[in-house]
């Protein structure tokens, strides 16, 4: 599978902005913090201003934004291939309940543990999955996600992770007295986790590290010639991968209040890896748009029709395909290109 | 070791379906090169056209080829409408747009004909054949189909020239080009076949799991995992891997203590990974050089 | 289940409280001179959209009543979503029912799974969650959790039945058990268990499937390898049909009991062939619309009118539609004797105070009893067996305590 070929957009986005001249790039990089900025600004407003169940929603966008961005590590910067990170999200979330409910563990505490437990499943299953072709890693990543329900309900585990019943947690309130809702609270405190996690993560690419793990996604035969050790590398990213992953699905626990087997399906990791491609493979920024395409489009395609919204969805998602085939990335990347040779 | 015999034999029964669905795998994958996750509900949207043909008072057996060719001229549409559209895109978008297509696909079927089970007719009758009922006069039938389509697609692959051209265009798209080979054509025609295919397997397994929309829903990826396991070029090796998936999942479900009889389908799914990291082409595949 | 129950039994005082003072209670919101507003959760899309039949099915009977002028002038308002049965998705939809489109109750949501999640949100925002559409046994607990009630016969009581009726027929038989492994199995498997008491080690072959398996042919193999002469299959309709096929097949005659989500004689044992299905036991509290008895049958003649009328795109051999039409019509007796006192809490106390309330589609002999301290709807069960040709009922009207 032709798998490298199309994705090193985020690559040449820099580029094309590195070739500016110098005083221009600087006046971009003002530009660029000035927008986040104002974005992360309105993100922290948007709370106040709309109804207690959009500010669910929202959060719930934020979720699946860290869920996308773990598969993004893994898929846009390593070339790997997952159709199995529900497992992850689905370890993330386990682990925060049974914390929160057998041991009361405090919820801020369940999420650190939940990325590690994440990390270490994600570096254990890497370990003989990527001595598999690409092709053979979407077999065991999509097995992964069949098996995973299985497990969760597994009678031996029962008293652990309540069986085909689930487990109950208790939402939390904000904490100091603040006056915020547990809604508002809690998405805040998934927005800081979630950049806190976005800047590590353009860290990590960035480091050399990072361009070691690409390296191995643009030609891993001189990658292995240059001293990178291919597999402990591809073993990495697959853990952190699965720590990003692992840690939303700990969030998703607690906003949700609820775990069961019938949570983490096939769907979730088919879910995970349409929002990264229509984000843009290999943009982070995209998850979060990919992130909100899983919440929203469902819920337009049945105002279409109750009977037929799976096929609403199927075709909303075609037409998003052909419009922008390598997602909204993709499109970024088309217009910022067009808009350079626009200008010489 | 009777009970050993019985879900050996019972797990070649079921060992036939997954090869049926393997061998329209790997079919698709000759023909593009890729895995079409939208191929089972393809499959089950043409039998429920068999279906309807039959229930308009149509007989099986004018019923059942008239269902081949549609299905096949159905695979080309959506060749030339829905992928052609996208061919040069990333091989992910593809991925979205099998998932899209699966969607529609299977939510039209439900919208059509609803969720009530049918019962589909077989050709072979229900007599049982061997072991007091394990293997029925269909589930042979079954088999021995599943037999005549693998050497009609070694044949077709191996000696004619446009199967020799498929898998050239499959394989090197732009030096297939080159030696005029319509690559577009070729792969249109392949979609058509894999429909085709899959239209037979689909009802082949009808009778045995009932017709419904989501007959084929897990069915594709045991499908999928005894392909892979006998090695995705290889058509052989597909029906092999298929019945090797029935048997190692009836026995582990039997015979392996606590988590057995909860956890069969991720052990057979174990086993085959295994399998993989000791022989990564599979059981039957080539192995396939990377040019650097 | 590991329930943290505490904070919703301190709630439960100030709201039985509040339930016992009705008059002064405001209507609940949604609810205005001409509307209620009822909203619905249902599967629509997914792995268990076959059930989304239910959820149309109440959609089409609301229409029948608002077309005939609502009840009391008010016409019903019925906004339903799909959370494609994914429990997360049912927490979203839940809240928007409640907090956006801000209907009065939520009414049958289905499935074990996305109640589960919504439990404690509804009883927390003290808002109803009436007749879920699931069988567990969890939804009669009007103590800890006053704003839920369930619809059906739960499971357990079920699995008790068949328990009972093997101890007093077949008290030297081996008992095999197939079993969907997800809640619902589960629970009517511990009905079972919980029947047999100490005589549980006549069972000697219990076997879990997936709802992802494409046969169970070879569980049965198994369980027939294990010497098994009683037969319970707890499947739905899908794999109840293959498991009675292959026991023909097998030329295999147990003694065999078959749960009652997968009685219906047009879904299932059609499929199956009638012919194999002969002698099978089971219970049943609906009526089947396919039984060569149900043309007669006045309560049946209007409930095929109204699908002729209201929903001619059902399909009448759907169970699904018979239980929607029964779901449905409690509803609106609940919602006439809650008059104009259209009152969160006093829709759950009337919907607590359904006395020998007679659905139609119910068989004969079996009503609808709700109170304060019971709040499962639907406790009687008859056994039937299968002749061949239609179900032949025998034996009285047992409920749950009886058995």
């Amino acid at each position: 599978m032709a798998l490298n070929e199309n994705i090193k957009f985020d690559g040449k986005l820099d580029g094309v902005i590195e070739t500016s001249g110098a005083a221009v790039q600087e006046k971009r990089a003002v530009i660029g913090s000035a927008v986040t900025i104002i974005v992360l600004a309105l993100a922290v407003a948007l709370p106040f201003l709309v109804q207690g169940f959009v500010v669910f929603q929202l959060t719930m966008v934020m979720v699946y934004a860290i869920a996308i961005m773990g598969l993004n590590i893994l898929t846009g910067f390593n070339g790997q291939f997952s159709l199995g990170h529900s497992a992850f999200f689905a370890i993330g979330a386990y682990t925060a309940a049974i914390l929160m409910d057998k041991f009361g563990v405090s919820y801020v505490w369940t999420l650190p543990l939940a990325g590690i437990i994440a990390f270490g499943a994600g570096f254990l299953f890497g370990l003989p999955a990527l001595r598999l072709e690409p092709i053979y890693l979407a077999l065991a990543t999509f097995a992964l996600a069949v098996a995973t329900p299985q497990f969760l309900k597994l009678t031996p585990l029962e008293h652990w992770t309540g069986g085909v019943q689930g487990i109950v947690i208790i939402k939390p309130d904000a904490p100091f007295g603040l006056p915020l809702s547990q809604d508002q609270w809690l998405y805040l405190f998934t927005l800081a986790v979630g950049f806190l996690l976005y800047i590590a993560a353009r860290n990590i690419i960035t480091s050399r590290t990072g361009r070691a793990i690409q390296a191995i996604r643009d030609n891993p035969i001189a990658a292995r010639a240059m001293g990178v050790n291919l597999r402990l590398y591809k073993t990495l990213t697959f853990g952190v991968s699965a720590f990003y992953t692992g840690v939303a699905g700990a969030l998703a626990a607690i906003v949700v209040q609820f775990v069961a087997p019938d949570s983490y399906t096939l769907v979730l990791a088919v879910a995970f890896l349409v929002g990264m491609v229509i984000g843009g493979v290999g943009w982070l920024p995209g998850s979060l748009l990919g992130g909100a395409f899983i919440l929203f489009v469902p819920n337009i395609a049945e105002e279409f029709s109750k009977g037929l919204s799976g096929a609403v969805y199927g075709v909303i998602l075609l037409l998003i395909i052909y419009i922008a085939p390598s997602g909204a990335g993709g499109l970024l990347l088309k217009t910022v290109e067009y808009f350079g040779k626009w200008r010489k | 070791m009777e009970l050993f015999l019985q879900l050996v034999l019972s797990g070649i029964a079921n060992g036939a379906i997954y090869a049926c669905v393997a061998l329209a795998i790997v079919m698709i994958y000759q023909a593009i090169h890729h895995l079409n996750f939208a191929q089972g509900e393809m499959a089950m949207f043409s039998t429920f056209i068999a279906w309807q043909l039959m229930q308009w008072g149509m007989p099986f057996w004018a019923a059942f080829p008239l269902t081949i060719i549609l299905s096949f001229i159905g695979g080309v549409v959506i060749e030339r409408v829905v992928i052609k559209p996208i061919e040069n895109a990333p091989v992910l978008t593809h991925v979205v747009v099998f998932i899209a297509l699966f969607t529609i696909i299977n939510s039209m079927a439900g919208f059509i004909w609803d969720f009530t089970i049918k019962p589909f007719p077989t050709p072979f009758g229900t007599a049982p054949v061997l072991g007091g009922g394990l293997l029925s006069a269909h589930q042979a039938g079954m088999i021995a189909v599943t037999l005549i389509m693998l050497v009609m697609l070694f044949v077709f692959f191996r000696y004619t020239s446009t199967g020799l051209a498929m898998r050239a265009a499959a394989a090197n798209p732009a030096s297939a080009r080159l030696v005029g080979i319509r690559v577009g054509w070729m792969t249109a025609l392949g979609w058509g076949m894999a429909s085709a295919i899959g239209s037979v397997a689909g009802m082949l397994i009808a009778p045995v799991v009932f017709l419904e929309p989501n007959m084929m829903l897990t069915i594709l990826l045991y499908g999928f995992a005894g392909a892979v396991l006998g090695g995705l070029t290889s058509p052989g090796g597909a029906v092999l891997g298929g019945v090797i998936v029935g048997i190692v999942e009836n026995l582990a479900g039997a015979y392996i203590p606590v988590v057995g009889a909860e956890l069969k389908l991720p052990i057979a799914l174990l086993l085959i990974i295994a399998v993989l990291v000791v022989k990564p082409s599979g059981l039957m595949g080539r192995r396939t050089v990377q040019r650097v | 289940m590991a329930f943290a129950l505490r904070p919703i039994l301190a709630m439960t005082a100030g709201a039985v409280a509040l339930a016992a003072t009705p008059a002064l209670a405001q209507n609940a919101p949604g609810v205005t001179a001409t509307e209620i507003k009822i909203g619905n959760i249902n599967p629509y899309s997914g792995p268990a959209s076959a059930y989304g039949v239910i959820g149309k099915t109440i959609g089409a009977y609301f229409n029948k009543i608002n077309e005939a002028g609502g009840i009391n002038g008010r016409k019903i308002n019925y906004i339903t979503y799909d959370d494609g049965y994914s429990p997360p998705k049912a927490v979203e939809q839940a809240r928007k029912l409640v907090e956006s489109d801000e209907v009065a109750i939520i009414f049958q949501p289905l499935g074990t799974p996305s109640n589960s999640a919504i439990h404690k949100y509804m009883n927390g925002k003290q808002v109803p969650q009436l007749f879920v559409a699931t069988g567990a046994t969890k939804w009669n607990d009007p103590k800890n959790f006053p704003w839920t009630m369930g619809w059906q016969p739960n499971y357990q009581t079920e699995g008790k039945i068949y328990a009972k009726y093997i101890l007093q027929n077949h008290a030297k038989g081996k008992i095999g058990i197939i079993f969907q492994n997800d809640d619902y199995g589960k629970d009517l498997l511990k009905g079972l268990k919980d029947g047999l008491g100490d005589k549980a080690s006549m069972i000697v072959s219990e076997v879990p499937y997936e709802v992802s398996v494409p046969t169970i042919d070879s569980q049965i193999v198994q369980i027939k390898g294990a010497g098994a002469d009683i037969l319970i299959t707890i499947a739905t309709p899908k794999f109840a049909a293959q498991v009675i096929r292959k026991v023909a097949e097998l030329s295999w005659q147990p003694t065999h009991f078959l749960n009652n989500v997968a009685i219906s004689v047009g879904a299932v044992i059609k499929p199956a062939g009638p012919e194999n299905a002969k002698g099978i036991i089971s219970t049943a509290y609906l009526k089947d619309p396919t039984d060569p008895g149900a043309a007669t049958d006045p309560a049946f003649k209007e409930w095929a009118a109204f699908m002729d009328k209201y929903y001619p795109d059902g399909n009448k051999l759907d169970g699904s539609t018979v239980f929607g039409y029964g779901a449905a019509k409690t509803m609106e007796q609940v919602l006439k004797q809650a008059g104009n006192n259209l009152s969160r809490e006093n829709i759950m106390k009337e919907a607590a105070n359904l006395k020998n309330f007679e659905v139609g589609v119910l068989l004969d002999g079996i009503k609808i009893n709700t109170s304060p301290t019971d709040f499962a709807p639907i406790e009687q069960l008859q056994m039937q067996k299968f002749d061949g040709e239609k179900w032949e009922r025998f034996g009285p009207v047992v409920s749950g305590e009886s058995s």
